[in-house]
Order: structure tokens, then C-alpha cells, then sequence
């Protein structure tokens, strides 16, 4: 049987103002599979997440979403003095689903307290959100999409400052929930994790590659493609890996 | 001395609880031009005699459209629109101040007359608290996330945009209501000073809300008594009670920081 598409977009093209940052898109997500969208900064890879999530239209192509997305932000974005739990941003996945006079009540939090314990927080749930290490902040709001029921996972590089244990704990949380049926995009620049994931997409204004982890980062023409030529060989058979980029958002 | 403490309570609660938002928004100075460009509003109210209320509420609602214009145009960011319409506004205000017609008593429009309240003024502010708390109220999780991270605020259906005109909107009542106790020169005290105090005290919401607007009231409190027993002007003295306030904030913060870093360090070995 063939599992269910979450994501089908076909000669996608999206942008701002009338200008395309990203043109022809072409890939499908099904449940259960992971997706590591490769690109350089200003690439097009958060054009493409917010296209899936809706906030702009597609120019040109078509792009179907069969699922609820939720995004997980990079947390440093988030505000780290900010006065709430982290049962209190896990709870903030409920409020689309409440009428507008509405304020989360008992079976809200609840809700929020099992997603909690399902990425492994339950011990922390009262912890402030600014006090936890990024793996954790990761996980918090990871557990916030899992309240909005989401089948699509949107993860703007989750993994980057987290050390060497969070990240591989992380790497195996998005397994699991994959494993259960959802959809997961993960947005990185780590040549290592997008080999764990089913398929590889490489965005740079344009479509450069998607498919098979082996076949897309084994191709150096794909990469420099993607990056220019911002790639190093690790000497010692490390294999190849990407330069640093600066880091500046949009 | 009655109606003076009954304003400061009203005023203290309604402005401490909604001064949270200010502060996490990074509206304070927003909350400061918009005071200062309610000035000419306010002098017309005296020379016409009808309550201030009547000047100062268009006055704010032309202040916000202008600003809104002006920051419309291409190379002008947000932050200059605003201090052009505010020195306008407030320049325009001085001018009819200085008329021949202006009526004796003006100053008490920039630095308050919190003793000269009147029951419809309390009246006024006891509606606004009752405003203010309601709309808190209902709003209380769309603010908190479109404050945590705008960007996302969106996928989890609340519009950013909608968040911040409804708490313009609340801060501009209560300018227009606390302005009358506190003056002109000096309301935005009330809604930046107890949350900024507050902040440093607290690392929940609504434990902040209701710390402010507590810390909001007994300043307002202690600053009625200084100026009643002292002779120090009204409006003054309750705007140095709240900055004593937050100077004293800054080593219970130190000290609270220190108290609960050994329980942080005990948490952080689950990984």
C-alpha cells in the first residue's frame, strides 16, 4: 500500500512582491519520512517552509498540504527572559483550536503536559522556558506542534548549537515521530544529519537535487551547486562538509 | 486625600497589569510619545472647559493615524515617524498653552493635579480598570504568543499585528484616563516602572501582572502620603515612588537570581 502523501508540490514557485525567491520546486513528503532541506542562507529554504505553512502563495505550480503543520523555530529567536513555563508554551498549541473567548483551561494543559512527556519533558514542565539548555528548548517546542495535532513537522535547523548527546537525543525523537505516521522537513546545513533522513532536498533560489541521501550528497556537482563553492573536503576521509555560514536571518 | 488614594489604586492596578505588555512589546517609548503628543488636546479641553477627556481622546487617535501615515513613507523608519508627530503634537500643545487665552493652571496638565480629582474622573478610571481587565483577560493568550515569538505567531492562529493594535488601543485608554492624576510629563511611570520592577521579580506572567499592579498601587500610595505630608507636588512624587520601586528591584533580583541558581544547577543534570 502506498502511504499517504503529506506534501506534493509540483513546479513550485514562491516569493515576495512578485519576485520568486524559490522556483521549481518539485518533491513529495509521505507519512513517515523525514526531508533535510539543504541550501545556503538566503537560499529560499524558509520561502519554502512558509509556503507549505500557508503564509504565502504559490506563484507559479502547484503545492498540495494534506496535514496541520507545526513549526518548531530556532529557539534562540524565541525571547529567553520571557516569563513563561515550559508547560506554558507547550499549552500555547491549544489556543487555534479554542473559540476566541476562550483561555486555555484543565484539559489544555493537560494536553499540553502529555505532549510534554512524550519528547521527555514531564520532569520540567514547570521549569521556566529560558532556564533550559537549546536541547530541551528544542523539545518544548517540538511538544507545542505535537499539541496542534500537526501530521507535518516543520524544524528550522534544530540542531544547530546543541552538543554532541541533545543532538543525537533530538535525532531520535524525530524518528519516532516519523515512525508514527508524521511528516517531518528539517531545514539544516549539517551534511551528516540530512544523510539520516529519507530524502534530501537542495534548495538555492532553484531546485538543484531531491531524493535518496546517497544519491544527491554523494554528487559534488549538486553541492557545489548548492553552496558555490563554500564546500571543504575533510582530509582523512572525514568526507565533505560545509563551510560555516554567516549567520544573519531574515 | 480620598478620591486622590482611589485614583492612585485604580490607575496603579490598571496600568501596572497592562505595563507587562509594554515592556515584553517594547512599547515604552510608544507609551511616552503617545502621552506627550495628547498635550494640545488637553489645553484645548481647558480653554473650551469641558473635561479633559474630550481633548485628549482625539488628540491620541490623530497622534496614532499620523504616526501610522508618516511611517508609511518610503525611508522613514517607525521610530523617527513617531518623534516627529510627538514634537509636533507636543509643540503645538506648548503654543496654545502660551495663548492669551490659555486659562491659569496649565502646568498642572503637564505635571498632574492627582488632588483634584473629581468623581466623574474616578469614575472614568474605574472604568477603564474594568476595561483593562477584561480585555487582559480574553487576550492573555494571544498576547503571550505573539510577545514569545512573532514569527510563529501566525501557525498558531494569532496575528502579531492584531496583538499589537489591541494593546496600543488599551495603552492609549489608559493614558488618556491616568493623564489627569499623573500629567502629562510623567504618566508613562505608571506603565513602565512597576513591570519593569515586576520583571525582575518574577518568572510567570500573571504572577508579574498582578506583582506590577501591586507594586503599582503601594507606590502610588506612598507617593500620595510624601506629597500629602511633605508638600511635594502630587503627580512627582508618586512618579518617584515607582522609580524607587524599581532601583529597589534591582538587589532583590540579584539576590533571588542567586537563591535559586543551586536548584537550576540540580535540574539541569536531566538532560
Amino acid at each position: 500500500m502506498q502511504p499517504e502523501a503529506l506534501i506534493e508540490a509540483a513546479g513550485l514557485s514562491a516569493g515576495y512582491d512578485g519576485t520568486p525567491a524559490i522556483s521549481a520546486v518539485e518533491f513529495t513528503l509521505s507519512a513517515g519520512q523525514t526531508l533535510a532541506l539543504l541550501g545556503p542562507n538566503g537560499g529560499g529554504k524558509t520561502t519554502l517552509m512558509r509556503a507549505v505553512l500557508g503564509d504565502l502563495r504559490p506563484m507559479a505550480g502547484t503545492l498540495r498540504v494534506g496535514a496541520a503543520c507545526g513549526t518548531v523555530p530556532q529557539t534562540e529567536r524565541s525571547r529567553l527572559d520571557y516569563p513563561v513555563s515550559a508547560l506554558d508554551v507547550a499549552t500555547m498549541g491549544t489556543l487555534s483550536r479554542l473559540p476566541w473567548w476562550r483561555r486555555p483551561g484543565h484539559p489544555e494543559r493537560e494536553a499540553a503536559a502529555r505532549a510534554l512527556a512524550r519528547v521527555g519533558l514531564e520532569a520540567l514542565a514547570e521549569e521556566t522556558f529560558g532556564r533550559l539548555s537549546g536541547g530541551q528548548r528544542q523539545r518544548v517546542l517540538i511538544a507545542r506542534a505535537l499539541v496542534q495535532d500537526a501530521g507535518v513537522l516543520l524544524l528550522d535547523e534544530p540542531f544547530s548549537g546543541l552538543d554532541r548527546p541533545s543532538s543525537e537525543g533530538l535525532e531520535a525523537l524525530i524518528a519516532e515521530l516519523a515512525a508514527e505516521g508524521r511528516g517531518v522537513v528539517i531545514a539544516t546545513h549539517d551534511l551528516e544529519q540530512a544523510r539520516g533522513c529519507d530524502l534530501v532536498l537542495c534548495i538555492n533560489k532553484r531546485q538543484v537535487a531531491c531524493g535518496r541521501p546517497d544519491d544527491v550528497l554523494g554528487d559534488v556537482g549538486v553541492l557545489e551547486a548548492t553552496y558555490g563553492g563554500a564546500i571543504v573536503e575533510i582530509p582523512g576521509g572525514g568526507g565533505r562538509a560545509i563551510l560555516p555560514p554567516h549567520h544573519h536571518h531574515h | 486625600m480620598q478620591r486622590a488614594l482611589a485614583e492612585v489604586v485604580l490607575v496603579g492596578a490598571a496600568g501596572g497589569a497592562l505595563g507587562c505588555w509594554v515592556v515584553f512589546y517594547g512599547l515604552s517609548y510608544a507609551a511616552e510619545s503617545l502621552a506627550h503628543s495628547i498635550f494640545p488636546g488637553l489645553v484645548l479641553a481647558a480653554i473650551a472647559g469641558v473635561p479633559l477627556l474630550l481633548g485628549a481622546g482625539p488628540a491620541i487617535v490623530l497622534a496614532a493615524l499620523a504616526i501610522a501615515l508618516c511611517a508609511r513613507i518610503a525611508g522613514v523608519s517607525r521610530e523617527a515617524a513617531v518623534a516627529v508627530v510627538v514634537t509636533t503634537m507636543f509643540g503645538l500643545g506648548v503654543l496654545l498653552a502660551l495663548s492669551p487665552q490659555s486659562p491659569p493652571g496649565v502646568e498642572s496638565l503637564l505635571f498632574g493635579d492627582i488632588f483634584g480629582v473629581t468623581d466623574a474622573d474616578l469614575a472614568t478610571a474605574a472604568a477603564l480598570a474594568a476595561l483593562v481587565a477584561v480585555a487582559l483577560r480574553l487576550l492573555h493568550g494571544r498576547l503571550l504568543i505573539a510577545g514569545f515569538d512573532r514569527g510563529t505567531a501566525r501557525s498558531l492562529g494569532v496575528s502579531p499585528a492584531f496583538a499589537d493594535a489591541a494593546l496600543l488601543v488599551l495603552l492609549a485608554a489608559g493614558i488618556v484616563v491616568a493623564v489627569q492624576g499623573l500629567g502629562n510629563l510623567l504618566v508613562v511611570a505608571v506603565f513602565v516602572g512597576p513591570a519593569a520592577a515586576a520583571r525582575r521579580l518574577s518568572e510567570r506572567m500573571l504572577s508579574m501582572m498582578l506583582l506590577s499592579a501591586g507594586l503599582a498601587v503601594l507606590a502610588g500610595i506612598a507617593g500620595l502620603y510624601l506629597s500629602y505630608y511633605a508638600g511635594t507636588a502630587g503627580g512627582a512624587s508618586v512618579a518617584l515612588a515607582i522609580v524607587a520601586v524599581y532601583l529597589l528591584s534591582l538587589p532583590l533580583g540579584r539576590l533571588r537570581g542567586s537563591l535559586r541558581q543551586p536548584a537550576a544547577r540540580a535540574e539541569a543534570t536531566i538532560a
